[in-house]
Formats: C-alpha cells, sequence, structure tokens
C-alpha cells in the first residue's frame, strides 16, 4: 500500500509515492537523494539523522515520511552550496576541527542550528546540554563546543 | 621551499563533509542493485537441524536466498582464509563465510537474502525456518581452558586457541631477592569500536568477469587478497574500493566473512549487491576487545625499584579469529611500558568463547598493558608509602638510556627498541601543569566539605608506524594539479590533508593543490592500511622521500630548459625558479614535457613522466609516550564519578599538522573514558549479548566528557625522515589507568582497591557500600 505525500526539502517540493513503513530519513537518503543526513544507529539515540521539521529537530530514523507529508525539513544540504562560502556554524566547524569522519557532522550542525536559533549567546554548557543526543567517536566534543560558541560570536557580530 | 610541515592547515575534507556531500558506503547507489540481509544465529551455541528458505523465498520481491550449501558448491570452500598474515591458518580457527552446520556466537551469518529492497529482505529472514539442538555454552574465558569444559566448538581439539610465553631476564632470582613481593588480579574489558558509521559491502559484478567492491574498511588490500584466494578471479579483475569511511577503531580493521559473501554471492547471479550493517549487527558481528583475566606479581628492592614482574593473562578470543591474533600478545608484551624492568615473565592463554571474535579496538591491547602496570605502580606506592609520582620516577626509563632496548621481541622478530623520548621530563611536566604537589591540601579542603576528590596520573608508551612498508606514487599533472596515491587508508583522522602538507612542502605548494587518493586497490595495488597508528610515519615517510624524488626531476629538466644549474634552481609556487629571478617554469610545464609526445626525445638523463613511486620499508616501531593525569570527584551516594580536570602531556614526534594531532589525542581521550567508565559488552549466561542499542551500550557523550589541557614534547624520532611517531591510538592507552587511579584516591577513605575496567557506576556503588559495611570511612 503506497500513499503520495509531498514534502518540502531545502525549499523544494518532493511530491513520492512511498510505504508507510519508509522513515522519513530513508526517504531523505535513497528516495530524492540528499544523503547528508546520516544513520548511526537507527533507534534515536545517536542523533547523526537530526534534521528539522518545521523548525524543530527531529531524527529522521524515529520518524515515517508519511508524518513529514506537508512539512517543512531543513536538512544540512541546506545549508550552504558548493561554491558559495560555507555557513558561519560550518566554518567554526572547519576552523575549530569539529568534524573528523564527518559521520556525526550532519545531525551535530542541524542540532546547534536549533539551538543558535533559539539563543545567539549559548553557555558552554547549554552547548553542552544541546548536543548531548549527538554521540561523536572522533573528537572528543570540547572542539564542537568551541566552534558552536565560534558561530555564535560570528552570527551575533553579523546581525549587528 | 616554503614550510608546510608544522602548520596546522585547514583540513582538505571538510568542505565536502561539512555540506553532507561526501559519498560514505551506504550513500551509493548502483543500477540494478539488490539489498542484502543476513539470517543470524540467534543461539550462542547449537547444531543447525532444519533450515527451510521455500516460504521467505516465496515472498514477492526476494532475488534468492543463499546458504552455506549453495556457497559451498560454487566456492569450493565456506572457510575464511586468515587475514593479515604472512602465512595461511594451520588449524580451523576462521569463521565460515556462512555457517550451516554449528554455530558458535550469536550473530553468526547463517543464510543471505537478496531483495529488491532492505525492508523487504528483512522481512524474508524472518519467514526463514530454523531449528536449532542448542549446545552447551561457554561465556568465561576462564572457565573455558579449565580440563574437561565443554568444547566452544565441536570442530576444534580443544578451547585453547594457542598458549605463549613471553619471559626474559632471571624472574625466579627476581623474586627470591627480593624486599617486596605484591600480587594483584585484574580484569579488564574495553568493549566495541562502534565508529559512527557502520560496516557496509557492496559488489558489482560485471559482464566481462571483473568485480568492484566498495567495503568500508580500514584494509582494502587484506581484502583483495582474500576475494581473490576465495573466488579465484584474476587480481586485475578485481578492484576494492573504500568510499568515505566513517571511522574505523578497529573494527574495520579485520577482513569480515560478508566481505566475501556478497562478493561470491554478486558473481554467482551476476547481480549487484549492496548490505549496510546496522547497529545491532556491528553488535553482534564487528570484532570488540573483551575479557582479560590478569594476575600479576611484582618484585620490588626496598626503595621500591623494580626487580622483576610475572603473571598470567587470559585472553577472550571468542569462537573464531579473523586474522592472526596478536591482541594479546600486545598487552602481554607491553607491560613493561615505560619502565626498567630487568625480569619479566608472561604466561598467555588464548581461549575461544562463545562470543564474537575479538580484536583490536583503538590501543590493540596496549591499554590494558598500561592499566595493569600502572595498577601495580599504585600498589607499590601504597604498600611503601611513597608518592605515586615518586615510584613512578624511580622506575622510569631515563634519556641517558635511550635508545632503550628491552629483551622482548616485536613481531617483526626485531628487538623491542624504544627510540627516543624523555619519559623522566614528560612526567615532571605533566606534573606542574597539574599542580600535583598542591593537591594534597586541596583534596584535604575538599574532605573538609563532605567532597571526596582525587588526581591519578599514568604513563604509557605505544610502538606506532608498523611496517613493513607502505606505498606512495606522487604525479605532477600537465595542468599542474598534484596527485597523490596510495595505500594508506583514510577512516576520518585527515590524513589526505596531512600526506598533502608533506607533499607540497617539498614541491614549493599549498596543500590544496594536492589530491589525495587513499584505499583503491585500482590505483594504489599495494598497501597495508590503516592500524597501528602507522600511517602518518609509514605512508607520511613514503611521500615526503616520493616528493623529494619529484622535485629533484623537477629542477633536472628546468635546469634543461631554463640552462641553469640546479643549484641555482628553487620550486615556490608552483614553478620551477631560478633563485632571486622571475625566469621558471611551472610544474605543469615539466610535466607536460615528461608526459613525452610522438617521436620527439627527451631531454638527456630525463624518464619519462614527472612523478615518483616510492615503498619505504621499517622493520622498527617508533615509540610515542604520553603522560596523564585526571582529576575526578566522586559523589559517593550516586557512585557517580565526574572527571573535573584532565591534562594530557605527549610526545609523538614532529607534529605535521597540529591540529589533526590534538583532534586524535582528544577523541583517544574520550574512547578512554568510555573504557574507564562506561562501555561494556554485557552478555547473559547464555550467551545473549544485552547491550545492542546505545542506550543499553553506552558510549561517552558530550555531557560526560570534559575539556582537556594538552602538552606536547616533540622529540623527533630518529627512525624516519620526518621524526614522526604514532598519534591515532597514543591518547586512549593511560586514561583508564590515570582516572581509576584518580578514584581510587578520591576514596582513600573508603580504603577501595579498583581493578578492573570499566568501572560501571553499580560496581563502584557495590565497592562504597562494602565499605560502609566494613565501617568506613572512620569517622
Ligand atoms: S540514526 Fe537516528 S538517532 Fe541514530
Ligand atoms: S566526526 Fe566522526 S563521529 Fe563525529
Amino acid at each position: 500500500m503506497m500513499k503520495q505525500i509531498s514534502i518540502n526539502v531545502n525549499g523544494v517540493t518532493h511530491t513520492r509515492s512511498v510505504e508507510p513503513r519508509v522513515s522519513l530519513g530513508d526517504f531523505l537518503r535513497h528516495e530524492i537523494g540528499l544523503t547528508g543526513t546520516h544513520f548511526g544507529c537507527e533507534h534515536g539515540v545517536c542523533g547523526a539523522c537530526t534534521i528539522l521539521v518545521n523548525g524543530v529537530s527531529m531524527r529522521s530514523c524515529l520518524m515515517f515520511a508519511v508524518q513529514a507529508d506537508g512539512c517543512k525539513v531543513e536538512t544540512v544540504e541546506g545549508l550552504s552550496h558548493a561554491g558559495a562560502p560555507l555557513h558561519p556554524l560550518q566554518q567554526a566547524f572547519r576552523d575549530q576541527h569539529a568534524l573528523q569522519c564527518g559521520f556525526c557532522t550532519p545531525g551535530m550542525l542541524m542540532t546547534l542550528i536549533e539551538l543558535l536559533s533559539e539563543t545567539n549567546n549559548p553557555t558552554e554548557e547549554e552547548v553542552r546540554d544541546a548536543i548531548s543526543g549527538n554521540i561523536c567517536r572522533c573528537t572528543g566534543y570540547q572542539p564542537i563546543v568551541e566552534a558552536a560558541m565560534q558561530a555564535a560570536k560570528a552570527m551575533r557580530e553579523e546581525k549587528v | 621551499m616554503a614550510r608546510q610541515i608544522g602548520l596546522s592547515v585547514e583540513r582538505l575534507e571538510d568542505p565536502t563533509l561539512l555540506r553532507g556531500g561526501a559519498k560514505y558506503l551506504d550513500d551509493l547507489s548502483l543500477p540494478g542493485q539488490l539489498h542484502v540481509a543476513f539470517l543470524r544465529s540467534s543461539h550462542a551455541h547449537a547444531r543447525i537441524l532444519r533450515l527451510d528458505v521455500s516460504q521467505a523465498r516465496a515472498l514477492a520481491g526476494v532475488h534468492a536466498i543463499i546458504t552455506m550449501e549453495d556457497l559451498e558448491a560454487y566456492l569450493g570452500t565456506v572457510r575464511m582464509p586468515l587475514s593479515a598474515s604472512p602465512t595461511k591458518a594451520v588449524a580451523p580457527i576462521t569463521p565460515y563465510i556462512l555457517s550451516g552446520r554449528e554455530v558458535a556466537f550469536v550473530g553468526e551469518a547463517i543464510a543471505m537474502v537478496l531483495a529488491q529492497t532492505r525492508h523487504i529482505a528483512e522481512d524474508a529472514v524472518d519467514l526463514i525456518e530454523i531449528d536449532y539442538e542448542p549446545l552447551p555454552v561457554i561465556m568465561s574465558a576462564k572457565e573455558a581452558i579449565a580440563d574437561g569444559a565443554p568444547k566452544v566448538r565441536m570442530e576444534a581439539a580443544n578451547n585453547v586457541l594457542n598458549r605463549m610465553h613471553v619471559a626474559y631476564g632471571d624472574v625466579n632470582e627476581a623474586f627470591s631477592g627480593a624486599a617486596y613481593v605484591f600480587r594483584e588480579d585484574i580484569l579488564q574489558h574495553r568493549g566495541c569500536g562502534h565508529p559512527m558509521e557502520t560496516r557496509g559491502v557492496i559488489a558489482e559484478p560485471r559482464m566481462d568477469g571483473s568485480l568492484n567492491v566498495w567495503s568500508s574498511t580500514q584494509m582494502p588490500h587484506d581484502i583483495q587478497t582474500n576475494i581473490v584466494e576465495i573466488l579465484g578471479i584474476d587480481d586485475n579483475a578485481l578492484r576494492i574500493i573504500t568510499p568515505e569511511v566513517g571511522g574505523g577503531f578497529g573494527p574495520k580493521y579485520c577482513a569480515y566473512p560478508e566481505e566475501l559473501s556478497i562478493p561470491a554471492a554478486a558473481r554467482m547471479l551476476g547481480r549487484t549487491l549492496k548490505w549496510v550493517e546496522d547497529r545491532r549487527e556491528h553488535c553482534l558481528t564487528a570484532v570488540q576487545e573483551r575479557d582479560q583475566f590478569w594476575s600479576l606479581e611484582i618484585a620490588v628492592e626496598a626503595d621500591g625499584r623494580i626487580r622483576g614482574i610475572r603473571g598470567e593473562l587470559i585472553h577472550d578470543q571468542g569462537a573464531y579469529a579473523l586474522k592472526a591474533v596478536n591482541l594479546p600478545y600486545n598487552s602481554a608484551t607491553a607491560v613493561p611500558g615505560p619502565y626498567m624492568v630487568p625480569a619479566f615473565e608472561m604466561k598467555v592463554a588464548i581461549a575461544f568463547t562463545n562470543r564474537v571474535p575479538a580484536s583490536s579496538v583503538r590501543g590493540a591491547g596496549y591499554p590494558q598493558a598500561a592499566f595493569a602496570m600502572e595498577r601495580l605502580m599504585d600498589l607499590v606506592a601504597k604498600e611503601l608509602g611513597l608518592d605515586r609520582a615518586e615510584i613512578r620516577r624511580r622506575n622510569l626509563i631515563p634519556p641517558e638510556k635511550m635508545p632503550y632496548t628491552k629483551p622482548l621481541k616485536a613481531r617483526s622478530g626485531a628487538p623491542v627498541t624504544y627510540d627516543s623520548g624523555d619519559y623522566i621530563a614528560s612526567q615532571e611536566q605533566v606534573l606542574a601543569a597539574a599542580g600535583w604537589n598542591d593537591f594534597r591540601a586541596r583534596q584535604a579542603e575538599a574532605l573538609k566539605q563532605g567532597r571526596y576528590i582525587g588526581i591519578g596520573l599514568a604513563h604509557a608508551v605505544k610502538g606506532t608506524g608498523r611496517g613493513p612498508f607502505e606505498s606512495g606514487t606522487v604525479r605532477v599533472n600537465p595542468s599542474g594539479q598534484v596527485s597523490i596515491f596510495t595505500g594508506a587508508a583514510a577512516m576520518g583522522q585527515g590524513i589526505r590533508t596531512t600526506l598533502a602538507q608533506i607533499c607540497a612542502e617539498q614541491l614549493g605548494l599549498t596543500a590544496d593543490k594536492i589530491s589525495v587518493v587513499c584505499g583503491d586497490t585500482g590505483l594504489a595495488p599495494l598497501g597495508l592500511g590503516g592500524f597501528a597508528s602507522r600511517q602518518l610515519v609509514t605512508a607520511g615517510s613514503t611521500v615526503l622521500l616520493a616528493s623529494r624524488e619529484v622535485a629533484k626531476k623537477a629542477k633536472k629538466l628546468a635546469s634543461h630548459m631554463l640552462e641553469a644549474a640546479e643549484e641555482d634552481l628553487e620550486l615556490v609556487d608552483g614553478k620551477v625558479k631560478v633563485k632571486g629571478s622571475d625566469v621558471g617554469v611551472t610544474l605543469g610545464e615539466l610535466a607536460r614535457v615528461l608526459k613525452g609526445a610522438p617521436g620527439y626525445a627527451f631531454p638527456p638523463g630525463l624518464d619519462p613522466a614527472l612523478e615518483s613511486d616510492v615503498k619505504w620499508q621499517t622493520e622498527a616501531l617508533a615509540y610515542s609516550n604520553t603522560s596523564h593525569v585526571a582529576e575526578v570527584e566522586v559523589d559517593v551516594d550516586l557512585a557517580s564519578v565526574k572527571i573535573t580536570r584532565y591534562i594530557a602531556l605527549q610526545d609523538v614526534g614532529v607534529r605535521v599538522n597540529p591540529m589533526i594531532v590534538e583532534g586524535q589525542i582528544r577523541g583517544g581521550i574520550a574512547h578512554g573514558i568510555g573504557n574507564a567508565l562506561f562501555e561494556q559488552m554485557i552478555y547473559d549466561e547464555t550467551g545473549q549479548p544485552l547491550t545492542t542499542t546505545f542506550a543499553d551500550y553506552l558510549l561517552p557523550t558530550a555531557t560526560e566528557v570534559p575539556n582537556f589541557e594538552t602538552i606536547y614534547r616533540e622529540t623527533p624520532s630518529p627512525l624516519n625522515p620526518l621524526g614522526a611517531k604514532g598519534v591515532g591510538e597514543v591518547g586512549t592507552i593511560p586514561v583508564t589507568a590515570a582516572i581509576i587511579s584518580a578514584i581510587e584516591d578520591a576514596l582513600a577513605p573508603f580504603e577501595i582497591r579498583i581493578a578492573q575496567t570499566p568501572l560501571l557506576p553499580e560496581t563502584l556503588f557495590n565497592l562504597i557500600e562494602d565499605s560502609r559495611a566494613r565501617g568506613l570511612p572512620h569517622a
């Protein structure tokens, strides 16, 4: 049994027929080919699959694509385009060496995008708390925290 | 020659990774691919009585189901070759590619379903009917080697894979003449590697008989050898390609059954197949570093100087060995570490158990050795009433003894020789940074407020840069762009950037002008891959020498073209220039000349291509050393441990990219924190794994990992032209020892002795309760 859905991903609307059991993450990755969203566990703990649904962070492994019918979804691919400068948060990740293998990175970025949309002046503790549901095996987290602080500062200064 | 080595150059890998554009294995999708799911054993030990795939086969969308019998008929064997070994396996110790008669651990693959979608493949797995006859299960390595123990596998003679005896010096004399002898029993477990990207394989058979295999691996060349051996395919018809790899940490160091069953089935059916391991499968089937039971004795002089160490180690190998078993050998031989130990003896028993095979996780047996040795040092300090730093100072190898040879043999057969490093100065420096001498006052102050704080110190040395070689070709293309092809494996550590930097410095370029291809057997047919913190030393030295050759050749040709002496030329900004002038020729122009044109001769003394191919060799290991201090606070009611400060000093020789080195060290320490406090692969007595999600198997997260203070000493290794020493595992090795020592120190009033890792909260809680029952702490 297929169900037709329409999801706006990074500003583009995709209409597809999907099986109800297809997760939103699988839909993004394999139906529309946006493979930047990663699966590290497929059971809701690692946070690698984090995306924004109507501006709120969600684990795309725990949500069915059909549940996102009519929603606005943002993924890592929407942050900046090849050729254009990196988003300030992406740039901060590069400057602070906040990624190694890069597998957790899209989820980290989207989680922090949400945090930075709520506060442009987070404390280090708030950052650690925000990413406490995202596992990174490579970095030891400290550079990710530093990157978030750098990005917050850059984004504050951009606004002024 | 503008300096590149030593600069924190931004990583070449990052922009693509940050934009979500990198292609990891599951991001590849090939036309006509079928998806694979495995039926895996639900028993830790059983005979398979009946396997019926008819219902599963009938499911719409299922293309085929392959069992051991099918594979055996096609391949003539279903036994894995022994990987990473110069010789073939002599006894039946390797796993089956698919198992059909007897299964020996939960997760062992029995049948593979090939279907239109992953969903259908998994549905079909559930429809396979299988009857098992349960057999006795052996979960404890200690029980496994006891007389009369039931066998882990019926086909094996017994449960002992191997016994090893490592010894030097007069151990009996060391103990009989000792002022004191102390003993300690230790249980260590390190758990899983858990890269955030799991394993995965794609196999694409082509009409012309060739086969392309993509695998998320640290070892593409090992997989190549295995597939050729098992499939009998022409070497030239097979290409292993490593896509972007989302972390290695050991589990991707082995060549696995799936890396043979999937290519074999793909060829058998002429279909492209794709399999991506899920996290549960990773917990069930990827190698782990599990239980090691240590019993140790140390003999010391009255002043605490070590006379000798002896002991036994029982190592849980699991049901099979995927490759030559060297993890317990590493553990046993690494015990003396940075210390002078005149006499030494370890008896090692490697036991089969009904669990997934064990193999290296970041650190590869060294963290256990460091933990054992550092526990002994703490024990001696306590018994003799000495400061823990002082006992170490008396026993550390002093700098004037470098290079220091231990009468032990490395795997290459060469003696273990520490090439360089000043361990005593390292200790002094880290203690000064930590304020070690003031800590007792702070601790007493805290205790008055009812807070239990403690400090711990641990050292380690790590043999890095394992040979015998790594391959590298450096080529300047006529476009002026430079390519490096190497057998080294990129798995997220930034090796491409590091190699590009090394090359760039020689060619007068910046790293971003260089592209590096790793882990593709079609482009670098020879190589060893990523393990043992080896690639900076081996591939780095190779690329350095190859780049020097290319620079030399460029100057030689330019000297013809510019009519200038070679000594008057320099490489700057992509050009060979006459020093102090604007006259020059670009590397691209030089490459175009050496590319050749039909019928035209090369200038005298020059041969084709502006490139060089080097395979730098080494037998020796470059020894990195590290000294860590941890501070903790323990909440004695909740038995929770907070790491309040962590200072890590390492000497990893010359740092090519200090930013990348720092990243490796921090990540390594975080892994060690997991090993000290959280990570344990738990099984019940029937062999069922209980920790198969990240909700049950705990990895450290941002709220448990503190900020680290790092210090670097840079003693260049004399053993390689870079002066480099390996980095990747170094940060991990002393961490458990430093943290547990700090916890014990914090709980001194409870007189608790901790001799195990990981120290889970319930274990610590019980230790504290036991002390309280004994009336501790004294009021
Ligand atoms: S993949 Fe969704 S939380 Fe891990
Ligand atoms: S960068 Fe590899 S898991 Fe975070």
